[in-house]
C-alpha cells in the first residue's frame, strides 16, 4: 500500500453514468489485477474505493459508475486535477491458479478489473474467455478492448439489445473452462457460483461499504469457510470454495 | 527543543499521540507504512472474553466530516490476543501498549483484566464501558454512575496496571459518571467514545447501517469532545485521555488545553493512515507558533 498523489490526464463518459479516468502517478504498489485504489475527494470524509482497470507504467485507468455524491463529484473533475490516492489495496486475482483456459465473468461496473486480469492472463499465454453482462447496450463497456487483447468475448444484455439476451450465466452454460474469475453485483456472483461445475475452482470479487480500505477498521468483514475475512484486505477476492453465502 | 513528553499514571510517553482503539487494529497494517514506535502508545482493538464476529454489514456510513461505524466489537478474543497478537506485536512495537477491554457483564471484564496480569507489554488498561450490560437490561455500563462504578471497582481489584475508564458521551451528565469511576478507583478517564448516530439512504429509504444505529466519529464531534473533556477536567483529579475528532496538531493542543493529559486519534487514521505520524511531526512547529515549550504545561490551560 502506498499513499500518493495522482494527476488526472483524462476523464470521459464511456457509457450510461459510466466514466473512464486515466491518471498518472506512482503505480508501483499495484501488483495484481483485481486490486483497488482508495481515492480522497475534497469535502468527503471517507475515501472512494475503485477497482483498477489497467496499469501501464505510471498510468492508471479506472472506470466508475456515478452512483452517489462522491462519484458525481469525480465525474466533474477535469484533466490536471490532483487526487490523494491509496494504491495497491486488496489481494487481487492470483493468475497462477487459473489453469490454461479460464473464463472471466463480469457484470456492469464489475467488468473493469477483469480487463487487467485478461491482459495479464493473455500475456501468460492462456486462452482467455470473457463474458460481460450489462443491463442494455447503453451500459456496455470495454468490449473492443477485450477483443483487441485476443480474448474470446461474449456479451449478454438483459434486454437483448447487445449480444445474447439473458444473463452472464446463460452464456456460461455451454462453455468449458478451467477456472472462473468474476466480479459484479452479489446476486450475479451467487448465480455464477451456482453455475460453475463442482470441481472447478474460481475467484470471486466482492464489494462492501468500507471504512479504511486497508484492514484496520473491520468495517467490511464477512464470514467464510476458513474464518472471518476483511473484504478490503483479505479480499476483495475470495476463493469459490471459501464463500459462505448464507452468512452474506 | 520542544518537549512533547507526557505522563499517564507514572507511564511516560514520548508524546501524547495515541491511535484510538478500533482504528488501528493491533498496529500491523500501520507498521507496514511507518515505524509506529514514534507513537506515544496505541490502544489496541477492543478485546472481549470470547471471539466475536460483530455486527452484520453494512457497518459503515459516511457523514459530513465524519462517519458512523457499527462494527460490534469484532475481535479474536482475549486468549488469542495474548497468545498470538501480543507476541506478534513485539516484533514491530517496543513500547507499552494500551489494552482496550470490552465486556457484556462485570464478570467478563474481570476475566479479561485478570488475564492481562503480569503482561509486561501492556502499559495501561482502557476499559470500554459503552457496551450493553446483559444483566442490566442491555443498558450500557457507562450510562449510569452506579453501573460505571460497579464495573470499575470490580476490575480495579484485579488490575495490575493503571485503569482508565473510557466513557460514552451518550449520557445526560458525563461528569457524574466520571466522578463515579474516580471514586470507584479508576486511575484515569478516557473520553469520548463515539456519539450514537444514524444515516438513512434516500435510495432504499432505510437506515444504511445494518444495525440501524452506530457510533459517530470524526472531525464533526470534536467540539463535543472538547466540551466534555473540559467539564470532566473541572470535576476529577485523575488524568484524562482526550479523544473525539482529533485530526491535527492544533486539535491535539486544543484538547490538551481543555484538560487532556494525552490524546487519542481515531477515525482520522482510516482516512489518512499517516495522520499520527503527521501530527507528531507537526507538533513542534505548532507549539512554537503558539509559544509552547513544554506540552505537559498546557494540560487544562483553558481553565
Amino acid at each position: 500500500m502506498k499513499q500518493t498523489i495522482f494527476e488526472i490526464q483524462s476523464n470521459v463518459k464511456i457509457a450510461r453514468d459510466t466514466y473512464k479516468m486515466v491518471l498518472t502517478g506512482d503505480t508501483a504498489d499495484i501488483t495484481r489485477p483485481g486490486q483497488f485504489v482508495n481515492i480522497l475527494l475534497e469535502g468527503k470524509f471517507l475515501r472512494r474505493p475503485i477497482s483498477v482497470c489497467d496499469v501501464n507504467g505510471d498510468e492508471l485507468t479506472i472506470i466508475y459508475k456515478v452512483v452517489g455524491e462522491g462519484t458525481e463529484q469525480m465525474a466533474a473533475y477535469g484533466a490536471g486535477v490532483k487526487l490523494d490516492v491509496l494504491t495497491g489495496l486488496g489481494n487481487g486475482y492470483d493468475t497462477s491458479l487459473t489453469g490454461d483456459e479460464p473464463v472471466l465473468v463480469g457484470g456492469g461496473v464489475g467488468v473493469p478489473p477483469l480487463y487487467l486480469l485478461a491482459k495479464t492472463l493473455v500475456a501468460e499465454g492462456k486462452k482467455v474467455k470473457v463474458i460481460c453482462g450489462f443491463r442494455t447496450a447503453d451500459d456496455a463497456i470495454l468490449c473492443d478492448e477485450f477483443k483487441a487483447l485476443g480474448a474470446e468475448l461474449t456479451v449478454a444484455t438483459e434486454d437483448g439489445s447487445m449480444g445474447i439476451k439473458g444473463f452472464v450465466t446463460t452464456a456460461m452454460q455451454d462453455m468449458t473452462y478451467t477456472h472462473v474469475c468474476t466480479c459484479g453485483p452479489e446476486p450475479m456472483l451467487k448465480a455464477v457460483w451456482r453455475t460453475t461445475p463442482e470441481g472447478t475452482d474460481g475467484q470471486f470479487s466482492f464489494e462492501e461499504r468500507m471504512g479504511c480500505g486497508f484492514g484496520a477498521c473491520m468495517g467490511c468483514s464477512c464470514k467464510t469457510i476458513t474464518g472471518y475475512k476483511r473484504i478490503c484486505k483479505d479480499g476483495p477476492i475470495l476463493m469459490k470454495n471459501d464463500i459462505l453465502w448464507e452468512a452474506k | 527543543m520542544a518537549d512533547l513528553k507526557v505522563t499517564l499514571s507514572g507511564l511516560t510517553l514520548d508524546n501524547p499521540i495515541i491511535p484510538a482503539s478500533g482504528t488501528f487494529g493491533f498496529g500491523k497494517e500501520f507498521a507496514e507504512l511507518y515505524d509506529i514506535n514514534i507513537l506515544g502508545s496505541f490502544s489496541f482493538k477492543g478485546t472481549t472474553r470470547d471471539a466475536r464476529f460483530g455486527n452484520p454489514t453494512p457497518r459503515i456510513a459516511e457523514c459530513t466530516a465524519g462517519m458512523i461505524n457499527s462494527v460490534g466489537l469484532q475481535n479474536p478474543g482475549i486468549d488469542h490476543v495474548l497468545a498470538v497478537e501480543l507476541p506478534e506485536m513485539k516484533k514491530y512495537f517496543h513500547k507499552p501498549v494500551i489494552a482496550n477491554i470490552g465486556g457484556f457483564s462485570v464478570e467478563e471484564y474481570v476475566h479479561c483484566v485478570e488475564k492481562l496480569r503480569g503482561c509486561d507489554q501492556i502499559g495501561l488498561i482502557e476499559l470500554n464501558i459503552s457496551c450493553p450490560n446483559v444483566h442490566g437490561g442491555g443498558m450500557g455500563f457507562g450510562t449510569t454512575p452506579e453501573m460505571a462504578a460497579e464495573v470499575t471497582r470490580a476490575v480495579k481489584a484485579v488490575a495490575d496496571k493503571p485503569l482508565y475508564v473510557k466513557l460514552t458521551p451518550n449520557v445526560t451528565n458525563i461528569v457524574e459518571i466520571a466522578l463515579a469511576c474516580e471514586e470507584a478507583g479508576a486511575d484515569g478517564i478516557a473520553m469520548i467514545n463515539t456519539a450514537l448516530g444514524m444515516r438513512i439512504s434516500l435510495k432504499t429509504k432505510k437506515p444504511i447501517i445494518a444495525n440501524k444505529m452506530g457510533g459517530f466519529s470524526g472531525d464533526a464531534i470534536f467540539p463535543i469532545a472538547v466540551r466534555m473533556v473540559y467539564q470532566v477536567y473541572e470535576a476529577v483529579k485523575i488524568p484524562i485521555i482526550g479523544m473525539g475528532g482529533v485530526s491535527s496538531a492544533e486539535s491535539v493542543i486544543e484538547m490538551m488545553l481543555a484538560g487532556a493529559a494525552a490524546v487519542e486519534v481515531g477515525a482520522a487514521n482510516l482516512v489518512n493512515p499517516y495522520i499520527c505520524k503527521d501530527i507528531i511531526e507537526n507538533l513542534p512547529g505548532v507549539m512554537e507558533k503558539y509559544g509552547i515549550e513544554k506540552l505537559s504545561d498546557i494540560i487544562g490551560g483553558a481553565h
